[in-house]
C-alpha cells in the first residue's frame, strides 16, 4: 500500500523541520478551503472507501459553529494528518467497504489492525488516547456500527472489545423512514443534553441491536448507556415495526460509553439539518410560520459544539487563575 | 501453509436468521415449495497461503461476528437435521465485491500489500434445507429465487452425498491473438452471416460498406504502410461495430423517413427525427430564450450529459438513459449496471468531476401477478421487478446518491423486454482550476488513462446485443455486475483530481468500452494510439478485441497532459485508484491500436465516425379504429375509487421507494412520500442544492405509454405536458416568462420502442409503428416550443422486442420525458396533501370527455376513443397563473391529476395526515363519471386558505373551479346532484391504496394506519 503523501496542492511552505505536518496543513485547507480557525472547534469528519455523509455531517459543524474538516481515511493512516488536532472525531454514514462483510466491519477492521507507525501502532492506538485526552468521537448509521464492532461502544470492559453487535433489520429490508426517539434521563453525554425526544430518519439495514448476554444488557441499562430509544406514536419505547425500524434490542437507537465521550446512533440528525427535511415540514409550517427554521438533529452538534467550548473557556479561566495566584 | 482454504460461517443456535426464512417463505409462496427449516451460511474460499494462526485470525477476527457467527474452517459440512444444499457460487470473472472487502480486510490483518485487483477470495452462499427436496426441485429454488445461470455457479444436492465446492478458476495464458476477417469475395448473404455470427448487428449495406472501405485502394495503400494486412482484424471490425451499433449511432433517428398518414393522403419525408424534432426544436427554443435574456443553456446533445447553467458558480447536469436488454436477462446486474453507468455521465461530462446530486428511476414491467407459461429464456415479471428494484437500491445506496422519485408502468407488454430508465443530476463548478468545466478539449500528446475497475470479458457486445432484438440465445458475456464501491472510490478521486485541475477531461467507458471512449475522443484530437497490453485485466485469456471493446464496469477514460501525470498517478495511488496509462491522443486522423507493439487495428477516424450509410425507412400512419364503450351509471362510485386506488397502476409503491435512501446528503425538500403519516405521495421531487442557498431543482417524469394505442401523438404531448404540470404543482415555474429571469430547465427525452423498420416477413407492421414514432417526435417538438421548454440529451432504445418460441413479445411505444427545473427558494416548494380544514378545494383546468385509455376504463376491460389531448396554450396560461399565485404564497397544497383523475386525487391529497374533504360536482355539464375519472391533462387539484379565496379567485378567473372543502373529519364525501356519490373515511381509502398488489408482493405488511408522527 502507498505510503507517500498526497502530492500537495500547493508549494509547502518553506522553512519547515516537519514535513508530515505541513503537508497536513496543506491538505487540510486543500480540502476545507479555508485556513483553521484559531480557536474554534475542530471537527475531524472521515471519508473514503464508500463513506457517504460527509457532506452533511461537515455542514451539521459548521452551521453548529465549529470548522469542519473532510478527510480521507488514508491521509489519517498514513499520518498525514494527526486526529489529536481535533476536538471530534467523526465518522459518518455511508457503506464502508459496501457492508460486503456485515456493515462497518471492514473498516473497524482497518482501524484495529492497519499499522500505522513503528512498533504495530494501529489508528485504534491513538483513537483511544484522544479519548483519554477527554476528547469526543461521534459515528452515526455505518460510523455507529464501525464504533460497535470496534468495542469502542459500549465498551464496558474499557478494552474495546466487541461486546454487543448490530445487524440485519427484522424486517429483512434496508428501509428510509423517520422515526421518533426518546433521550434515555440516565445519559450522561453532552452530545444529548437538554433534548427529551426527536424526530429523525432511519436509512440502514442493518441496524438491530443484537445483546446476547443478559450481563451485559443489564450493565448497558443500569448505567443509560442505551441513550435512545424508539418511541410509539404514544410516545412510549416500542419494539413494534416500523416504530421501531429493525426490533432492536432495548428498542434502542444509540449507545455512548461509560465517559459519555463515544456517542453512536443509527438513525441520521445530520440529515435533519432544516425544518425543511421533515417530511412533514409544509404543514407544520402553515401552523407555526414563525418557527425556527433549523431542523432537530442540529441541537446534537450544537450541544457538543457548545459544551467544548465551554470547557475551554472554563480551563483558560482556571489556567489564569492559576497564573495569578503564582 | 496452504494455499485453498475454505470459511464458512454459520449462525449462532437461537440467532434469527432472515435469509434462509425469506428463501423458505419464497419457495412456498412463488414455487408451492415446501423446504422445512432453512439456514444460511457464508462461505469464503481463500487462494492465499495462510497459517493455521492466520486462517484461524482471519476467520474470527476479521470474517465472523463474535456474537453472531459460529466458524467452521476448512470443512464442508452441515449442521445435523438438514437433508438438502443449495451452494451458490459466481461464475468466473462475475463482480465479487465481497470478496474483495474480505481481501481488504485480510490485508489490513497481516499488514500485507495484497493486491485487491486479483482476486484470491472468492465469496459464496450455502443454503441447507430440513426437507429432502428432489434435485430439480430445488435446482428450481436456486435458479428462480437465489441466482442467475448466466451469472452464479449452482451446486445443489443431498448433504449426504457430500456437499459439492465450485471455486472459478479464470482464463488460461493470455492469447494475443489478432485473427485476418477475410471481406473480399464475400457474397451478400456470407457478409450478413458474418455480421450475426459475430454479434457485429450491422445490416447488409453496413457490411457492404465496411468492405468497400477495406477494397479502396488509398486503404489499401495506408495499411501497407502501417504494416496491417489487407483485410481487417477482428478488432477492426469489432471497432466499427461497435461505433456503428444502433446504441451507439442513433442510425433510425438519424434516418430518412418516408412518412404517409393514410387517413389524409398527406405525404412528407423526415430528413433524421433526431435533427428534426429534438435539435433543431431545441435550437429554437435556444433562441427564444437568448432573445428574452436567458442564456442558461450551456451544453446540449454533445457530451455525456446537458449542462444548464445555475447562477454564475456553477452548473446542473442532467441525464437519464435506460438498460433494458441486460434488465431482461439478470434484472439485477443489469439495474445495478444500469444506475451505475448513468452516473457516470453527468460525472464525465466536460472535465469531468461532477458532484452527484440524486438519482430517479422509472421502470416498465410486466404484471407481477402474472401465472401463466413463461417463453424459454423469459424471466417471470414479479423476479424482473425484484431483481431490478435491487439493483436500484444497492446502485443508489451504496453510491450514496438520494433516489428522489421514480414511477413504476405495469403493462404486460414489457413482459418481454422491461424498461429501466435511470437519471441522474449533478452539479459542477462552471470552473476547474481556471478552466471552464463543460468544454472537453484535447491536443495531440495528451495521454489516455484507464481509470477505475479492471476489465474482463463481462460485457462483451453489450452495446452491439442491445441493438438487435432479444431471444433466448443471448449470451452471458452480455450481462455485468456494477461494482458501485469501486465507483465510488473512483468519484471521489475524479472530484479531487478535477478540483487540483490534473485533469484535461474524461468520459465513461459504457457501452463499446474503450472502443467506444478512446473512439469518440480521439475524434476532438484527430486520433490516438493505444496500447492494448497496458490494459490491467482481472484474469489472463483475453484477446485484443476482447479488452478493447469489453464493457467492465466502473472505469472512465481520462486525458492527462503529461505534465500532471506524476502528481494525478500519485493521487490516485494514495485514493487506492487504479490509473493506467494506455496511449496517447494524436492529430493523424487514425485510430490506431497496437498489442506487444504489433497492429491490431487503424481505421480511419472520418470513416469510423462518418462512414455508415444512412438508412432510408418507411412510414405509414392508419388511425387505430377504436370507440368509446358503453358503461352503465353507478348510483355510488366509492367502490369504484376503492378499486382505482388498489390497482396496480395506481396503488402504493411504498415498499419500493422505502428501500431507496430518497435523503442521503440531506438535501431532499419534497421527496415521493410526505406529511405526518410519510404516505403522501407527491407529483415531483424538490432537492437543494447545497447548504447555504436555497437554490435548488425540481424533478419530474412523465410517462403514459396506455394512450399510444390511441394516438401517439397525444400520448407524447401528453407525457411530456404531466412533467411539465408536476413541476408547476410543486411550485416550479415555467422558463422564460421574463427577461433574464434565470429559471432553467433541462430535459431528457428517452424514446423506447418496438422494431419499428418493416420487414415483410419478420415486422410486417414496421411502417406503422416507425409512423408511431414520427408523431411521438413531432409532438415533443411543438411541446418544447409551446412551454419554451430545451432539451438537453436523451437516448433512444430502438429494439425492445423478446422473440422465443415462435413468440414475440414488444414494448408499446414509450416515451419518458424527464425534466428538472430550477428551484428560486426551495421553501416555497407546494406539496400535495391537504393541510388545514376549512382550506377551500379547487379544481384548477378544463376537464373534458377523455376517458380513452384511462384507468377508469381499464377497470371495465376498456380502452376507449377519447384520448387526452393538450391545449398547449391553455395549459401555458393555467400554468403561468398558478406560479404567480405561488409568488403570492395563495397556494396550500396542489397536485397533478393524472391516472385515476379527479377522483383518485382528492383521495390522494387526504393521505398525508387524518383530514377528509367535502365537494360537490356541477350538475350540468359532463356526465359524473367523466367529472370523477376523466384525465385531461393540465388539470390540479389546489387548496386554499380561506382568509386568500378572494385574492386567489381573483387571479385565477374562471380557470379556477371551486369544489368545497377540507374538513376536519377523516372523510372524503362527493356530491353530485344533492347525493353523495363517493363517502369513505379517508384512512380506509389510504389503507386500500396502502395494501395494494406492489407492497403485498413486497411484503410489506399493513402499515396503512401507521405514522411517524407523535403529534397527531
Amino acid at each position: 500500500m502507498a505510503q507517500d503523501s498526497f502530492p500537495p496542492a500547493q508549494k509547502p511552505f518553506e522553512m519547515v523541520q516537519d514535513a508530515t505536518r505541513v503537508a497536513h496543513k496543506v491538505q487540510i485547507e486543500a480540502q476545507a478551503g479555508e485556513p483553521r480557525r484559531v480557536g474554534a472547534v475542530q471537527a475531524l469528519i472521515l471519508t473514503g472507501f464508500g463513506i457517504n455523509c460527509e457532506e452533511e455531517f461537515a455542514a451539521a459543524y459548521r452551521l453548529a459553529g465549529a470548522q469542519a474538516t473532510i478527510v480521507h481515511l488514508n491521509q489519517v493512516l498514513h499520518g498525514q494528518v494527526s486526529i489529536h488536532d481535533f476536538d471530534i472525531l467523526n465518522f459518518p454514514g455511508g457503506f464502508s467497504f459496501g457492508d460486503d462483510l456485515g456493515s462497518g466491519v471492514v473498516l473497524a477492521n482497518k482501524l484495529r489492525y492497519r499499522q500505522t507507525g513503528p512498533g504495530g501502532r494501529t489508528l485504534l492506538d491513538d483513537i483511544k488516547e484522544f479519548i483519554a485526552a477527554g476528547k469526543f468521537v461521534l459515528g452515526i448509521c455505518n460510523g455507529f456500527q464501525v464504533l460497535v464492532k470496534l468495542g469502542l461502544l459500549p465498551n464496558l470492559s474499557g478494552h474495546v472489545t466487541p461486546e454487543v453487535t448490530l445487524t440485519h433489520n427484522a424486517s429483512g429490508r434496508y428501509e428510509d423512514r423517520w422515526v421518533t426517539l426518546r433521550v434515555n434521563p440516565l445519559a450522561q453525554t453532552p452530545f444529548l443534553k437538554g433534548i427529551d425526544t426527536l424526530e429523525v430518519p432511519v436509512r440502514h439495514g442493518e441496524g438491530r441491536l443484537v445483546i446476547s448476554d443478559p450481563a451485559i444488557q443489564q450493565r448497558i441499562e443500569a448505567a443509560g448507556l442505551n441513550c435512545l430509544s424508539y418511541l410509539d406514536a404514544n410516545g412510549d419505547g416500542t419494539g413494534v415495526y416500523p416504530f421501531n425500524p429493525n426490533g432492536a434490542a432495548l428498542n434502542c437507537a444509540g449507545l455512548t460509553d461509560p465517559t459519555g465521550q463515544v456517542f453512536g446512533l443509527m438513525p441520521h440528525p445530520e440529515a435533519f439539518l432544516s425544518a425543511y427535511n421533515h417530511p412533514d415540514w409544509a404543514r407544520r409550517r402553515r401552523q407555526n410560520p414563525s418557527a425556527s427554521e433549523e431542523g432537530e438533529g442540529l441541537q446534537i452538534f450544537k450541544n457538543i459544539v457548545a459544551h467544548i467550548a465551554h470547557s475551554r473557556t472554563a480551563a483558560t479561566a482556571a489556567e489564569n487563575e492559576f497564573a495569578t495566584r503564582s | 501453509m496452504t494455499d485453498t482454504h475454505t470459511i464458512q460461517l454459520t449462525l449462532k443456535p437461537g440467532q434469527h436468521d432472515g435469509d434462509g426464512q425469506r428463501v423458505a417463505e419464497a419457495a412456498a409462496r412463488h414455487l408451492g415449495l415446501a423446504t422445512g427449516r432453512m439456514r444460511s451460511a457464508a462461505l469464503y474460499t481463500v487462494r492465499y497461503p495462510l497459517t493455521e494462526n492466520q486462517l484461524n485470525d482471519f476467520a474470527t477476527r476479521c470474517l465472523a461476528d463474535p456474537v453472531l457467527h459460529d466458524v467452521r474452517l476448512n470443512e464442508l459440512t452441515a449442521a445435523p437435521g438438514f437433508a438438502t444444499y443449495i451452494l451458490v457460487a459466481r461464475r468466473p470473472g462475475v463482480t465479487d465485491d465481497e470478496g474483495t472487502s474480505a481481501q481488504n480486510a485480510l490485508a489490513d490483518l497481516l499488514n500485507e500489500p495484497l493486491d485487491t485487483h486479483t482476486q484470491h477470495i472468492f465469496s459464496k452462499r450455502l443454503f441447507l434445507l430440513e426437507n429432502d427436496l428432489p434435485a430439480a426441485d430445488l435446482r428450481r429454488i436456486a435458479e428462480e429465487l437465489l441466482g442467475n445461470k448466466l451469472i452464479n455457479w449452482l451446486e445443489v444436492g443431498r448433504v449426504a452425498d457430500g456437499i459439492r465446492d465450485y471455486t472459478p478458476r479464470p482464463g488460461g495464458g493470455a492469447e494475443a491473438i489478432t485473427e485476418i476477417i477475410t471481406l473480399t469475395g464475400r457474397s451478400d448473404a456470407d457478409l450478413v452471416q458474418l455480421s450475426k455470427e459475430n454479434i457485429y448487428a450491422l445490416n447488409l449495406e453496413e457490411m457492404r460498406a465496411v468492405r468497400d472501405y477495406f477494397a479502396a485502394s488509398q486503404t489499401q495503400a495506408e495499411r501497407q504502410t502501417a504494416g496491417l494486412p489487407a483485410d481487417p482484424t477482428d478488432c477492426e471490425l469489432e471497432i466499427i461495430a461497435q461505433t456503428w451499433s444502433e446504441h451507439c449511432k442513433h442510425k433510425e433517428f438519424s434516418a430518412l423517413i418516408n412518412y404517409k398518414d393514410l387517413e389524409t393522403g398527406e405525404e412528407k419525408q423526415v430528413d433524421s427525427l433526431f435533427k428534426t424534432y429534438i435539435k433543431n426544436a431545441t435550437s429554437e427554443v435556444d433562441r427564444q430564450l437568448r432573445a428574452n435574456g436567458n442564456d442558461w443553456l450551456v451544453k446540449v446533445f454533445s457530451d455525456n450529459a446537458g449542462a444548464v447553467r445555475i447562477n454564475a458558480d456553477s452548473l446542473f447536469v442532467w441525464k437519464v438513459e435506460t438498460h433494458n436488454s441486460p434488465s431482461a436477462i439478470d434484472p439485477y446486474g443489469g439495474a445495478i449496471t444500469g444506475i451505475l453507468g448513468n452516473n457516470r455521465d453527468p460525472l464525465a461530462t466536460g472535465i469531468g468531476g461532477a458532484q452527484l446530486l440524486f438519482n430517479t428511476n422509472v421502470l416498465c414491467f410486466g404484471n407481477p401477478e402474472y401465472d401463466g407459461p413463461l417463453l424459454t429464456g423469459q424471466l417471470h415479471p414479479r423476479r424482473i421487478l425484484e431483481g431490478v428494484r435491487k439493483g436500484i437500491e444497492d446502485g443508489g445506496n451504496k453510491s450514496g446518491v438520494p433516489t428522489v422519485n421514480g414511477a413504476i408502468v405495469f403493462d404486460d407488454r414489457y413482459a418481454g423486454k422491461p424498461l429501466v430508465y435511470c437519471g441522474t443530476g449533478a452539479v459542477m463548478p462552471m470552473q476547474f482550476a481556471g478552466k471552464d468545466s463543460w468544454e472537453k478539449i484535447i491536443d495531440a500528446g495528451d495521454r489516455i488513462i484507464m481509470a477505475g475497475g479492471r476489465v474482463g470479458k463481462d460485457g462483451i457486445h453489450g452495446a452491439t446485443f442491445s441493438s438487435i432484438e432479444l431471444d433466448e440465445t443471448a449470451p452471458a458475456t452480455a450481462v455485468q455486475i456494477g461494482s458501485p464501491i469501486t465507483q465510488k472510490l473512483a468519484m471521489d478521486f475524479l472530484l479531487l483530481a478535477a478540483r487540483r485541475g490534473l485533469l484535461k477531461c474524461s468520459t465513461d467507458n459504457g457501452a463499446g468500452g474503450l472502443s467506444s471512449s478512446v473512439g469518440e475522443l480521439a475524434g476532438i484530437s484527430g486520433g490516438a494510439v493505444v496500447e492494448l497490453e497496458r490494459v490491467p485485466l482481472k484474469y489472463p485469456g483475453l484477446r485484443p478485441w476482447e479488452i478493447f471493446v469489453s464493457e467492465s464496469q466502473e472505469r472512465f477514460t481520462l486525458v492527462v497532459e503529461p505534465g500532471k501525470m506524476t502528481e494525478l498517478l500519485a493521487l490516485g495511488q494514495e485514493m487506492e485508484v487504479e490509473l493506467t496509462d494506455i496511449g496517447y491522443f494524436t492529430a493523424d486522423g487514425f485510430l490506431d491500436v497496437r498489442f506487444d507493439g504489433a497492429p491490431v487495428a487503424r481505421l480511419n477516424m472520418e470513416f469510423l465516425h462518418e462512414g455508415v450509410p444512412r438508412k432510408i425507412l418507411e412510414a405509414e400512419w392508419t388511425k387505430p379504429a377504436a370507440s368509446e364503450p358503453e358503461i352503465p351509471a353507478a348510483a355510488d362510485y366509492t367502490a369504484t375509487l376503492g378499486k382505482l386506488l388498489g390497482s396496480l397502476n395506481i396503488c402504493s409503491r411504498e415498499s419500493v421507494i422505502r428501500q431507496y435512501d430518497h435523503e442521503v446528503k440531506g438535501r431532499t425538500i419534497v421527496k415521493p412520500l410526505m406529511g405526518a403519516t410519510g404516505q403522501a405521495p407527491q407529483d415531483a421531487a424538490v432537492v437543494r442544492f447545497n447548504f447555504e442557498s436555497w437554490e435548488g431543482v425540481a424533478v419530474s417524469n412523465g410517462i403514459l405509454p396506455r394512450y399510444g394505442d390511441l394516438d401517439a401523438y397525444h400520448m407524447s404531448a401528453g407525457a411530456f405536458d404531466e412533467a411539465v404540470r408536476q413541476i408547476i404543482a410543486v411550485g416550479g415555474k415555467l422558463p422564460n416568462l421574463t427577461p433574464g429571469d434565470g429559471i432553467f430547465w433541462s430535459v431528457n427525452d428517452n424514446f423506447c420502442v418496438p422494431d419499428s423498420v418493416y420487414d415483410p416477413v419478420i415486422n410486417p407492421d414496421g411502417k406503422q409503428k416507425l409512423a408511431k414514432l414520427v408523431r411521438m417526435c413531432e409532438a415533443l417538438r411543438d411541446a418544447t416550443a409551446a412551454y419554451c421548454i430545451p432539451l438537453t440529451s436523451g437516448k433512444d432504445s430502438m429494439k425492445n422486442d423478446f422473440k422465443a418460441d415462435g413468440v414475440k413479445i414488444s414494448v408499446p411505444p414509450t416515451v419518458l420525458y424527464s425534466m428538472t427545473a430550477k428551484m428560486e427558494d426551495v421553501r416555497r416548494a407546494i406539496t400535495s396533501d391537504f393541510k388545514q380544514a376549512d382550506d377551500v378545494v379547487y379544481l384548477l383546468g378544463e376537464t373534458h370527455d377523455e376517458l380513452g385509455g384511462s384507468e377508469f376504463y381499464a377497470l371495465h376491460g376498456q380502452l376507449g376513443a377519447n384520448v387526452p389531448k393538450v391545449d398547449f396554450e391553455k395549459a401555458k396560461a393555467l400554468y403561468t397563473l398558478v406560479g404567480q399565485a405561488n409568488d403570492q404564497h395563495l397556494i396550500q397544497s396542489c397536485h397533478d391529476l393524472s391516472d385515476g383523475g379527479l377522483a383518485v386525487a382528492l383521495a390522494e391529497c387526504t393521505f398525508g395526515y387524518d383530514c377528509g374533504a367535502t365537494v360537490e360536482l356541477s350538475e350540468s355539464g359532463l356526465p359524473l363519471p367523466v367529472q370523477l375519472f376523466s384525465e385531461s391533462h393540465s388539470r390540479f387539484l389546489a387548496t386554499v386558505a380561506p382568509e386568500d379565496v378572494v385574492a386567489f379567485e381573483q387571479l385565477l378567473g374562471s380557470l379556477a373551479n371551486r369544489l368545497g372543502t377540507v374538513t376536519k373529519e377523516p372523510r372524503l364525501v362527493v356530491r353530485h346532484g344533492g347525493r353523495e356519490v363517493i363517502s369513505a373515511d379517508s384512512d380506509v381509502l389510504r389503507s386500500i391504496w396502502t395494501n395494494g398488489p406492489v407492497n403485498q408482493l413486497l411484503g410489506v405488511g399493513d402499515v396503512a394506519n401507521v405514522s411517524h408522527s407523535t403529534s397527531l
